[in-house]
């Protein structure tokens, strides 16, 4: 065996990765890397908010609704914080909270998704009825009643939106996985005696992933845009935290007024377009990525 | 039995029981919470007499099943039981009462979307699948993509800014009381009415586009083309007798997807339609509000994309012609 590794090893692909990633990114239409450039901006505000930021997140710097200026550049809120710095922080709190309430209910619902395809029988029935009665209720809908049962905390939040979102992610996976339970590798690793956790993460996880990642980028979407459409409407993440559904309603009645300077937006407008650019961003990495996969046209 | 009526009666027995399942998990949300919703909403400090009092004055103390079916009987006959609001006081606030008005508004400005959307974008749909790759099929595209991933809000405040601040067209708050006249309703409704068509012809059009070039693609369009059938003959004659279930379920699928965005777009406008009310409720805790209205809205998604089965089923043309 030994003996032959050396071989094998000199066989390798002509093209490294770093090498594939550069021609697919040659590739990539204007929509995409414009996507991919809003994508890496926010990123970036999100990780080094406290660096980029003049002021802090809940810091009262001057009065109430000034306008913007060298001092502040985007003006002040209601209670006189720096618009610009809460912006930033915004960044931070919003998509933190999409990214980490995403990456749970993918936990929950690609495990369960694919652990019902592999075994089949009681539990596959059992699962897929109580999330079939899950898909007949919009998820808005139901994040609402959870949370008037529940309490509008953070916490409450995060978990109820990965449970609600996880019954979708349930649905693909399982679906997607259907098809390679059945495959031959499958089958040997199961006579080989592999576990269900070699066989879920070794054997089927890896040929599902495509999928599931360009579905990541969607599902993100939609679970900050349901966190930002509660948080506007009062019942999300509360203040005084930063986050942009939130400061779209609190500085809502600052549209009836007109504004004199340099920007001319007014107020509300900044973290709903703080919203929309990013979420029009990362729908058109992710209309680009299906387009490559599979040239599948997106259908929801 | 006819193979089409035993399709639709299966259908139409298992929204039934959806129907029956989504009413208890609404029902049971509020029984799921450990220590009971009375010390939640009373707080840590509440003793255990008047948790006791205050679940003995919602009906509480009594057995989960027999609530729910007298919830669910009730509701059955119209009436969606007593407000939290004003419980300790004389005044009982029916929630049925609370909702109708509210109802009719809701329905209103969506019925009012609906008759400017599901036509508008058909079209725009149909155009873009017959002349896919052209110009036209990517500006549209974009457009659409964008709209899409924008939150309701966001295209609300937009529209409200130029139309009713900008340049004063519309009232920036779309307040309507049971007096307004059908007229004045229209024109207070109409910046939430084109608020949610963008946001659903969007949705709607994408959809459209996809099935039908899904369907162009198939064998017997192909055939037909190739025995030389006239392109328009072909639309007609082969496509469109198929093309119905995929536009009956992108109607209906939008038509439900109405019912999410009504909540955000009336609490923008003010506009006094049940997904407002909903959301005030869930921020007093009402529970009884809470549940009804999140009965209606599901029900009415589930009754949408059920009628959308059903046409998908009654047009399918293997069903209707067995062999």
């Amino acid at each position: 065996m030994t003996a032959q590794a050396p071989d094998l090893r000199s066989v390798r692909a002509r093209r490294s990765l770093w090498q594939n990633v550069r021609r697919t990114l040659a590739t990539a239409p204007i929509s995409a890397w414009f996507g991919m450039i809003v994508i890496v901006v926010y990123v970036t505000a999100a990780i080094f908010a406290p660096w980029l930021a003049p002021y802090g997140e809940s810091e009262v710097v001057g009065r109430a609704y000034q306008p913007s200026s060298e001092q502040f550049w985007l003006g002040t809120d209601q209670i006189g914080r720096d618009l610009f710095s809460r912006l930033i922080y915004g960044a931070r709190n919003t998509i933190g909270i999409a990214f980490v309430t995403t990456m749970l209910s993918f936990a929950i619902g690609g495990t369960l998704g694919v652990l019902t395809a592999l075994k089949r029988g009681w539990l596959d029935q059992a699962v897929s009825r109580i999330v079939d009665a899950f898909l007949a209720i919009p998820v808005l809908i139901f994040a609402l009643m959870l949370l008037a049962v529940f309490g509008k905390h953070i916490l409450n939040l995060i978990l109820i939106l990965a449970l609600l979102d996880s019954t979708r992610v349930f649905r693909l996976a399982r679906a997607t996985a259907l098809n390679v339970v059945v495959m031959d590798y499958v089958e040997a690793a199961k006579l080989r005696g592999e576990g269900n956790r070699w066989i879920i993460f070794k054997e089927v996880l890896p040929n599902i992933l495509p999928p599931l990642i360009t579905e990541f980028g969607l599902r993100f979407c939609f679970v900050f845009l349901t966190i930002a459409a509660l948080s506007f409407l009062g019942v999300g993440i509360q203040p005084p935290t930063a986050d942009w559904g939130s400061m779209v309603a609190e500085s809502k009645t600052l549209i009836t007024f007109p504004v004199r300077t340099f920007p001319y937006i007014p107020a509300p407008f900044y973290p709903a377009l703080a919203i929309a650019l990013l979420t029009v961003g990362i729908n058109f990495v992710v209309d680009w990525f299906l387009h490559k996969t599979s040239g599948l046209r997106d259908e929801k | 039995m006819h193979p089409v009526l035993k399709t639709v009666l299966q259908r139409l027995g298992l929204g039934l029981l959806t129907l029956f399942v989504v009413s208890v998990v609404i029902f049971a949300s509020l029984e799921m919470l450990p220590g009971g919703f009375a010390e939640a909403i009373l707080g840590q400090g509440a003793t255990p007499e008047t948790v006791a009092a205050f679940n003995h004055q919602v009906g509480l103390d009594r057995p989960a099943t027999v609530r729910y079916l007298e919830w669910i009987w009730n509701i059955l006959h119209g009436d969606f039981g007593y407000s939290y609001a004003g419980l300790g006081g004389n005044i009982k606030r029916s929630v049925s009462e609370l909702i109708a008005p509210r109802l009719y508004n809701t329905f209103f400005l969506a019925i009012m979307t609906a008759v400017v959307a599901v036509p508008l974008s058909l079209f725009l749909g149909i155009m873009a699948a017959l002349y896919r790759n052209s110009w036209y099929d990517r500006i549209v595209n974009t457009i659409t993509l964008t709209t899409i991933a924008t939150p309701e809000f966001f295209i609300a405040y937009l529209l409200m800014f130029f139309f009713a601040i900008k340049h004063r067209w519309f009232y920036s708050l779309s307040t309507v009381s049971e007096n307004t006249p059908l007229l004045e309703h229209m024109y207070r409704a109409a910046l939430p009415a084109l608020t949610l068509t963008l946001v659903i012809v969007a949705h709607m059009m994408r959809m459209t586009r996809a099935s039908l070039i899904n369907l162009l693609a198939s064998p017997y369009m192909e055939m037909a083309q190739l025995k030389g059938v006239p392109r328009r003959e072909a639309i007609v004659k082969h496509a469109l007798p198929n093309a119905w279930a995929p536009i009956a379920t992108v109607i209906a699928f939008n038509l439900a997807y109405l019912v999410v965005g009504v909540v955000v777009v009336e609490v923008v406008y003010v506009y006094p339609g049940i997904g407002q009310l909903m959301v005030d409720s869930v921020s007093s805790r009402d529970m009884p509000v809470v549940q009804a209205c999140a009965l209606i809205f599901a029900a009415t998604y589930i009754l949408l994309n059920l009628s959308a089965d059903i046409v998908s089923i009654v047009t399918n043309p293997r069903l209707l012609h067995p062999k």
